[in-house]
C-alpha cells in the first residue's frame, strides 16, 4: 500500500518538476524566436513585397533605398519601411542599425542613400555634404506621483536625482518624502535616450528597473515620492509630467526646441532631397504626407511640420 | 456470427496483432516526445548559454557583482542575481514550508470533515491561480505596506535607497504563498499514506493525538514531506511573472529592503531589447537556472530512492 502510493508520488513529482523545467526554458526559446522574427521582419518583407506585385499600389516606381544608422530609430525606420513598401511594392527599403555616427559615415562614404541619426548633425558631417532632414522628434517626459508638490526641475536637479545625490524631495522644495527613482531596464531605447541627453550614461542609480512603459507609469502613479521617465505620448492624468527648466512637456515646446529632454530623428541625405533618386524623394514625400505622419505618431514620436 | 465479427475492434488474430503493435508504437512515440523535449532543451541551453561564458569569462560572469550590460565597457556580473535567487527561495521555503506542512496535518488528521471540505478546495484553487495575479496583488497590497514599513525602519538613514516597497521581502511573501499548494497537497497525500496501524498503536500506547502526529505520523511521512519541500523549491526558483512585478528588478545585494533581481526576472526583463553579448549572457543566466533545477531534480530522485530502499 505504502510503496504503491509512494511510486505514484514519485511519478507526480518527477512529472511536475519536468514540466516546470520545460516551462522555464520554452519561454526563453519562444521569446528569442519572436525577437529574431521581429529583427528580420524588414528583410523578409523586402523579399515578399517586391516579388508580389499588387495592382492597386503604385508600381511605376521601382528600385531600392538603403539606410543605416541610429539604433534608437529602429522602430521608426522599420515602421516607415514596411508601410512605404506596402504603397510602393516595387521599391525595397532595407535598414541597418549601426549607430548614429556610423550611419552618417556610411552616408558620406556613399554606401547608403540615407543616414539615420538620433542627434543633430555635427558641423564636420555637414561639411562632408550631409544634409539634415528632421523627420520626427523623440520626447521624454519626467513624471512624478500626483500628490507631489515639486512640478518643476532643472537639468542639474534631475541629474542629481538620477545619480543618487539627491534623495529627498525636501531638498528640492517639496515635502519630506524620500525619492523613489524609477527607470527602465538596460537596453531600453527610452533609457538610452534619457541617459544620453542628461549625459549620465551608466551612472544612474535606479531603485526600480521596470521592463515596460506601462509598468513605470503604474509604479509612479501608485508610489508617493516616485519619479520616472516615459515617452511623451503615454503621459496621462494618473501622473504629473514635470516642467523642465520651467518648460512644460508639450509637443509644441518640443517642436520649438525649448524642452531639453528631446532629440531630433534625422534622416540625412547627401545633398538636398531634390537631388536624390526618385525613390528617396518618394520616401520623404511619404513621410511628409498624412499617412507618413500617422506612422510616425504610431511609434510614439512627434511629427514635424 | 458475421455481424458480430464486423463490430468487434479486435476482429481476428491478425487484426488483433496489428492493433497491439500500433498501440505499442503510439505509446513509444509519446514517451519519446517528453524525452526529446528534455534532451533538446538541454542541448539548446548548453549551446546558447556557454559561448558567453568563454567570451566574457566564467569568473567575470558568475562572480562579478556589477551588472551593466549596455554600458560602453559592459560588465556582466550576475553574482548578486544568483545570490538573490538562493536567498529568496530559501526565505520563501522557511516561511512557506511550516505553514504548508501544518496545513497538511490539519487537513489529513485534525480537521472535521466539513471544514476539510472547505479548506481543501481552497488550497486547490490557490494552485490554479495564475502567477500574474499573485504579482498584481503584491503590487496593490504588499508594496504599499512594505513602503510604509521601509519609511519607518529607514527614517533618517542617509545611505538607504528607497524602493517604494518593491523589495526582497515582498517577493519572498509572494513566493511563500505560491509554494503553499505544492507543499500542502504532496505532504497531505504523504501523511494520508501513513499506515493506519502505526497511528492506532501509538494511540493505544497512551500517546495523545498531537503526540502521535508529531512523533509518529510526520516521521513516518518524512520522505513524502521532503519531496514536497524540494518541489516547492523548484516552483519558487522557477517563478518569474509574479516576482518581476513586486521585486523592483534592480541588481542589488539581497538584503530584505533592497530592490532585487532574480535569475528568472533577469531574463524576462531584458530579453526584449538585448542584443549581442548581452543577449548571450541572458542565455547563460538561463543555463545557470537550468543547472539549479537539475540539481533539485537529482536530489529529489536521490531522496525518493533512499526512502524506497528503507521500505
Amino acid at each position: 500500500m505504502k510503496t504503491r502510493k509512494l511510486v505514484a508520488l514519485i511519478g507526480a513529482a518527477v512529472l511536475a518538476t519536468a514540466s516546470l523545467t520545460a516551462c522555464g526554458s520554452t519561454e526563453t526559446t519562444a521569446e528569442s524566436a519572436a525577437e529574431t522574427t521581429a529583427a528580420e521582419s524588414t528583410a523578409e518583407t523586402t523579399v515578399e513585397e517586391s516579388s508580389a506585385t499588387t495592382e492597386e499600389a503604385n508600381t511605376d516606381l521601382s528600385g531600392s533605398i538603403t539606410m543605416a544608422g541610429s539604433t534608437s530609430m529602429e522602430k521608426l525606420a522599420n515602421a516607415v519601411a514596411e508601410s512605404f513598401m506596402e504603397k510602393y511594392p516595387n521599391v525595397t527599403v532595407s535598414a541597418e542599425f549601426t549607430g548614429s555616427g556610423a550611419g552618417i559615415e556610411s552616408l558620406t562614404a556613399g554606401s547608403v542613400d540615407i543616414g539615420n541619426s538620433s542627434r543633430n548633425l555635427k558641423d564636420e558631417e555637414k561639411e562632408a555634404g550631409a544634409v539634415e532632414n528632421i523627420v520626427a522628434i523623440d520626447g521624454i517626459a519626467v513624471v512624478v506621483d500626483p500628490a507631489n508638490t515639486v512640478t518643476d526641475l532643472t537639468k542639474d536637479q534631475l541629474i542629481s536625482i538620477y545619480t543618487g545625490e539627491t534623495t529627498n524631495w525636501s531638498e528640492l522644495g517639496g515635502a519630506d518624502e524620500p525619492i523613489v527613482v524609477v527607470g527602465r531596464e538596460a537596453g531600453s531605447g527610452t533609457r538610452g535616450a534619457f541617459e544620453e541627453l542628461l549625459e549620465i550614461e551608466d551612472a544612474c542609480v535606479y531603485a526600480n528597473e521596470l521592463d515596460s512603459t506601462g509598468a513605470v507609469m503604474a509604479k509612479v502613479a501608485s508610489t508617493p515620492g516616485a519619479i520616472g521617465y516615459v515617452s511623451l505620448d503615454v503621459v496621462d492624468d494618473s501622473v504629473i509630467a514635470v516642467a523642465l527648466e520651467g518648460v512644460e512637456a508639450t509637443a509644441e515646446n518640443i517642436k520649438a526646441g525649448n524642452y531639453f529632454l528631446s532629440r531630433p530623428f534625422v534622416m540625412a541625405t547627401m545633398g538636398e532631397i531634390s537631388e536624390q533618386s526618385p525613390e528617396v524623394q518618394a520616401l520623404f514625400e511619404y513621410l511628409a504626407s498624412d499617412e507618413g505622419k500617422e506612422v510616425i505618431s504610431s511609434v510614439g514620436l512627434i511629427t514635424v511640420d | 456470427m458475421k455481424t458480430q465479427k464486423e463490430f468487434s475492434i479486435v476482429g481476428n488474430r491478425k487484426s488483433k496483432s496489428i492493433v497491439e503493435k500500433t498501440a505499442q508504437v503510439i505509446f513509444t512515440i509519446c514517451a519519446f516526445m517528453a524525452v526529446m523535449a528534455v534532451a533538446s532543451i538541454t542541448i539548446y541551453m548548453i549551446m546558447k548559454g556557454t559561448p558567453a561564458l568563454f567570451e566574457v569569462g566564467i569568473k567575470e560572469i558568475l562572480f562579478g557583482t556589477v551588472w551593466k550590460p549596455s554600458a560602453k565597457e559592459p560588465s556582466f556580473g550576475i553574482l548578486y542575481v544568483i545570490l538573490t535567487s538562493i536567498v529568496g527561495t530559501t526565505m520563501a521555503i522557511i516561511i512557506g514550508v511550516p505553514i504548508g506542512i501544518l496545513t497538511a496535518v490539519f487537513l489529513a488528521e485534525v480537521a472535521p470533515k466539513k471544514l476539510a471540505s472547505i479548506v481543501k478546495p481552497a488550497v486547490e484553487l490557490l494552485a490554479g491561480i495564475p502567477s500574474v495575479i499573485y504579482g498584481l496583488l503584491g503590487i496593490l497590497l504588499l508594496n504599499p505596506l512594505m513602503y510604509k514599513l521601509e519609511k519607518i525602519i529607514f527614517a533618517g538613514s542617509e545611505t538607504h535607497q528607497y524602493t517604494g516597497g518593491s523589495n526582497l521581502i515582498s517577493a519572498v511573501f509572494v513566493l511563500a504563498i505560491m509554494i503553499l499548494p505544492t507543499v500542502i497537497n504532496i505532504s497531505e497525500s504523504a501523511i494520508k499514506a501513513v499506515p493506519e496501524h502505526l497511528k492506532s498503536a501509538s494511540l493505544a500506547l497512551g500517546a495523545s493525538h498531537i503526540q502521535t502526529i508529531f512523533k509518529v505520523i510526520i516521521p513516518a511521512a518524512k520522505s513524502g514531506i521532503i519531496s514536497a519541500v524540494v518541489l516547492g523549491v523548484g516552483r519558487a526558483i522557477g517563478e518569474a511573472m509574479a516576482i518581476t512585478l513586486v521585486s523592483g528588478s534592480s541588481v542589488n545585494v539581497p538584503l530584505p529592503f533592497n530592490s532585487v533581481r532574480f535569475l528568472t526576472t533577469a531574463i524576462v526583463s531584458e530579453m526584449g531589447y538585448a542584443s549581442g553579448t548581452h543577449r548571450e549572457v541572458l542565455f547563460t543566466i538561463g543555463l545557470v537556472l537550468f543547472v539549479f533545477i537539475m540539481i533539485i531534480n537529482v536530489s529529489l530522485t536521490k531522496i525518493l530512492k533512499s526512502a524506497e530502499n528503507k521500505d
